[in-house]
């Protein structure tokens, strides 16, 4: 025992990205940008030199002069920032490759602008062993454009029971450790995984959802609920679970990530675990932080989701948590399905919704609409995930990795689902109207997407 | 019968019947005047017409039903057209998938109006999205069940002589209920006063927003109503799931003739069947002399008459 905590895990969980990428043979040099480094605060306009698959050099003196023998990309005056690190993606690798594979989800990732993606355990067999981790690692090095590390179950089948090899799997390079789209009933499991987690400084990522009160249910309970005579769950369901955990971190000290709220009374919870400076942090998925209850009417099984969309008030208040950062990341929440387990009567309809690609241009809205700052909204999307994790990517300055991605604000455009990349095309955003979209995404230095739709913007290298 | 004013409609605007939200007073009053003409003429000796001559009516039931279904079938075929039954019986796993598949075979067959019972509330809806035919929704979950709260209408209108300015008490077990769902929205249409009266563990939440007020106390709920109308109450919520017992659920939420009395002394009394005797309802209150629940069955295949006829031409003519 004594042994394995005195490994330093954080450098193992960076290494293997960056060697898939080959370093790019010749230096490029970002003049003209908008550049903005979500952890300094920085928004100014300047330069980035990227070296070997690194950030060389940064700053204003870059705006207009290229270092000697660089390829030179011209940003227009639009933003350059650290690539997007999505914590909640759901792929199909291992068991349901027919809705999506990490190659697919990867290719989806870099058109969004996501350079890196934490896969979640949620597949068959179950990411609960080691030799499960090291496939994913395999599989991603062989296959993805983007960095993927892997969450590992914290219970054996996500059962809930017994708990994992925690401390192997996460020596093996689990990120972090979760129970994926399920809640631990059984408040004994939850705090011996807590407590046996801390040991190895492990994150535990817990999805909160009380079983009982959503077992039947489809949707958020409420009006629309009633009105088109769906068993709903209520808010409660989940600031229950939120707060017996907040309780049970009090006890044992552990690193603790609700995974993805939705209410404003759970927001709540956080707040005041955080003021009681507890290890706590939260997400929100973009679903929750643009779409509500009503879209479901009509029983839009795209917009089916876990937990549910909300009442208005309670994205209200998640928008409100991401502006005033007392909710630390947003996530996709990427639940790729296909046609026929949504095409179904809404009770009986999958959860899930696609949502990598659109990640940005929709969180984009919350930035057209006034309601977060640009650089609180790129937080939440590139260093505190980041911090969160153990990562070294997801900023903007020397030494750093060069992941970062050319983003244009303003480009308004439709979603058309059958042109996402990704294999599944459950997007509750499909034919809505966005403002702003990825124009290169680069991993490691390497550019793995470029949108050709806008080529006039993006002289050739 | 009066003449209602609300008949101004030369032709009933939709092509689907799916539910009552979104139905308006003339489109109501269009359909149950079309259904008290054919109640009036299902009490002669020549009952038969031949409206829908040459059509097929498909009865589609996933969920077994004896009188909504039969009430369908004699519908259409008084009205001449060649009505086919279907019971599907769905496995547990891939009811969804038998749903699209089967509307997509059966769409094949071209026929003119499905007539659909399905246990997920929006699955006719679904339906109705993959065929080119007319829909009539038969109960779909605990989302609507239009035609029995177009039955409970035209049997009240018949009896009160009116809809507007009534008080209707709707009494049982409102959150797994599609017919009172139909119900509150078809009366607010027509300009009722509706109360439901359950348990909180029987209400669905918001429930006020539907349009009714809201009664946990059936003593008070009952007070100068017009209608009674109860609910049935599946046994398998009566072991403490819902309610502790039936014992306790009759006691409280049984209609009997202490909490009738509170009631106006003409008020009607009304059950959609199949009833609890017992239960929800005593047996004596049930056979009362206002009891109105077998004229309730006959108005259902007056009222599924009248859907089928006023779907009919809207149908593709050529």
């Amino acid at each position: 025992m004594k042994t394995l905590r005195a490994s330093p895990m954080s450098t193992i969980v960076n290494l293997p990205p960056t060697e898939k990428q080959k370093p790019s043979r010749t230096p490029q040099v970002f003049l003209n940008a908008r550049l903005i480094d979500p952890e300094s605060g920085r928004d100014e306009p300047g330069g980035l030199f990227v070296q070997d698959g690194l950030i060389a050099d940064i700053g204003p003196h870059l705006r207009r002069n290229a270092p000697e023998g660089a390829a030179v990309i011209d940003c227009q005056g639009h933003v350059l920032c650290p690539g997007l690190i999505d914590a909640q993606v759901f792929s199909g690798e291992p068991g349901q490759e027919h809705r999506e594979t990490l190659k697919t989800a990867s290719r989806a990732a870099a058109a969004g602008g996501v350079t890196t993606m934490v896969v979640m355990p949620d597949t068959s067999p179950v990411i609960d062993q080691v030799a499960l981790v090291d496939f994913i690692q395999r599989r991603a090095r062989d296959n993805a454009i983007v960095h993927v590390h892997t969450m590992a179950a914290m219970t054996r089948g996500l059962g809930g029971e017994e708990m994992t090899e925690i401390g192997l799997l996460k020596r093996a390079g689990a990120i972090a450790f979760t129970n994926g789209k399920s809640s631990i009933a059984n408040t004994r499991v939850m705090r011996n995984v807590l407590n046996y987690a801390k040991d190895f400084d492990a994150l535990i990522v817990h999805h909160c959802e009380d079983p009982y009160l959503s077992a039947t249910a489809s949707m958020n309970s409420g009006e629309v609920a009633t009105r088109l005579g769906l068993a709903g769950v209520p808010t409660v369901a989940e600031t229950i679970v939120v707060e017996r955990d907040v309780r049970l971190v009090e006890k044992t000290g552990s690193r603790y990530h609700a995974s993805t709220i939705s209410c404003g009374q759970s927001l709540d919870v956080i707040r005041a675990a955080k003021a009681r400076g507890l290890k706590v942090s939260c997400g929100v998925s973009i679903n929750h932080l643009t779409l509500n209850e009503n879209d479901v009417t009509g029983y839009r099984t795209f917009f089916k989701v876990r937990p549910p969309l909300r009442h208005e008030d309670d994205r209200k208040a998640m928008v409100e948590g991401i502006a005033s950062g007392d909710i630390d990341i947003i996530v996709s929440s990427h639940d790729p399905q296909d046609a026929d387990v949504k095409r179904r009567p809404f009770q009986e309809a999958a959860d899930g919704a696609a949502g990598l690609e659109t990640l940005l241009p929709v969180a984009l809205r919350l930035f057209h609409s006034g309601d977060v700052g640009l650089v609180q909204l790129l937080k939440a999307m590139t260093v505190n995930p980041a911090k969160l994790l153990g990562l070294h990517s997801g900023r903007l300055k020397k030494g750093a990795i060069a992941d970062i991605i050319l983003v244009d604000l303003n480009e308004p455009w439709v979603v058309n689902k059958d042109l996402l990349r990704s294999r599944s095309k459950n997007s509750p955003f499909d034919e809505a109207r966005l403002q702003g979209r990825v124009l290169r995404t680069l991993v490691a230095g390497e550019t793995v997407y470029q949108y050709a739709g806008n080529s006039a913007s993006l002289p050739a290298v | 019968m009066t003449k209602f004013a609300s008949a101004q409609l030369t032709r009933f605007p939709h092509r689907h019947l799916l539910s009552c939200e979104g139905l308006t007073a003339p489109d109501i009053g269009f359909l149950l005047d079309l259904a008290d003409k054919a109640a009036d003429r299902n009490r002669k000796v020549d009952k038969k017409r031949n409206i829908l001559a040459g059509r097929i009516v498909i009865n589609l039931f996933f969920e077994a039903s004896t009188r909504t279904q039969a009430s369908f079938e004699l519908a259409g075929k008084r009205l001449g057209a060649d009505v086919m039954n279907m019971l599907v019986a769905s496995s547990s796993v891939q009811k969804g998938e038998t749903l699209i598949d089967t509307a997509v075979t059966l769409n094949a067959m071209r026929p003119d109006i499905i007539v659909v019972r399905h246990h997920a509330a929006g699955a006719v809806e679904l339906l109705s999205q993959k065929v080119d035919c007319s829909v009539v929704n038969a109960g779909d979950g605990a989302h609507q069940h239009p035609t029995q709260a177009l039955l409970d209408a035209l049997t009240i209108r018949r009896a009160k002589g009116r809809l507007a300015g009534l008080t209707v008490a709707i009494c049982g077990d409102i959150l797994h209920s599609r017919v009172a769902r139909s119900n509150i929205a078809l009366l607010n249409a027509m300009s009722a006063r509706v109360r439901v009266i359950a348990p909180s563990t029987l209400l669905p939440s918001n429930p006020d927003r539907l349009g009714a007020e809201v009664y946990t106390d059936m003593w008070k709920g009952l007070a100068d109503a017009d209608v009674v109308m109860m609910l049935r109450l599946q046994h398998e919520r009566m072991d403490g799931a819902y309610v502790p017992s039936s014992r306790e659920y009759f006691h409280f939420f049984g209609l009997d003739h202490e909490k009738l009395a509170r009631a106006k002394p003409d008020a009607l009394i009304m059950h959609p069947g199949p009833m609890n005797r017992g239960v929800e309802i005593a047996s004596t209150v049930a056979d009362h002399s206002r009891s109105v629940i077998r004229d309730q069955v006959e108005m259902g295949v007056a009222v599924r008459m009248a859907v089928l006829e006023a779907l009919s031409p809207n149908l593709p003519q050529a």
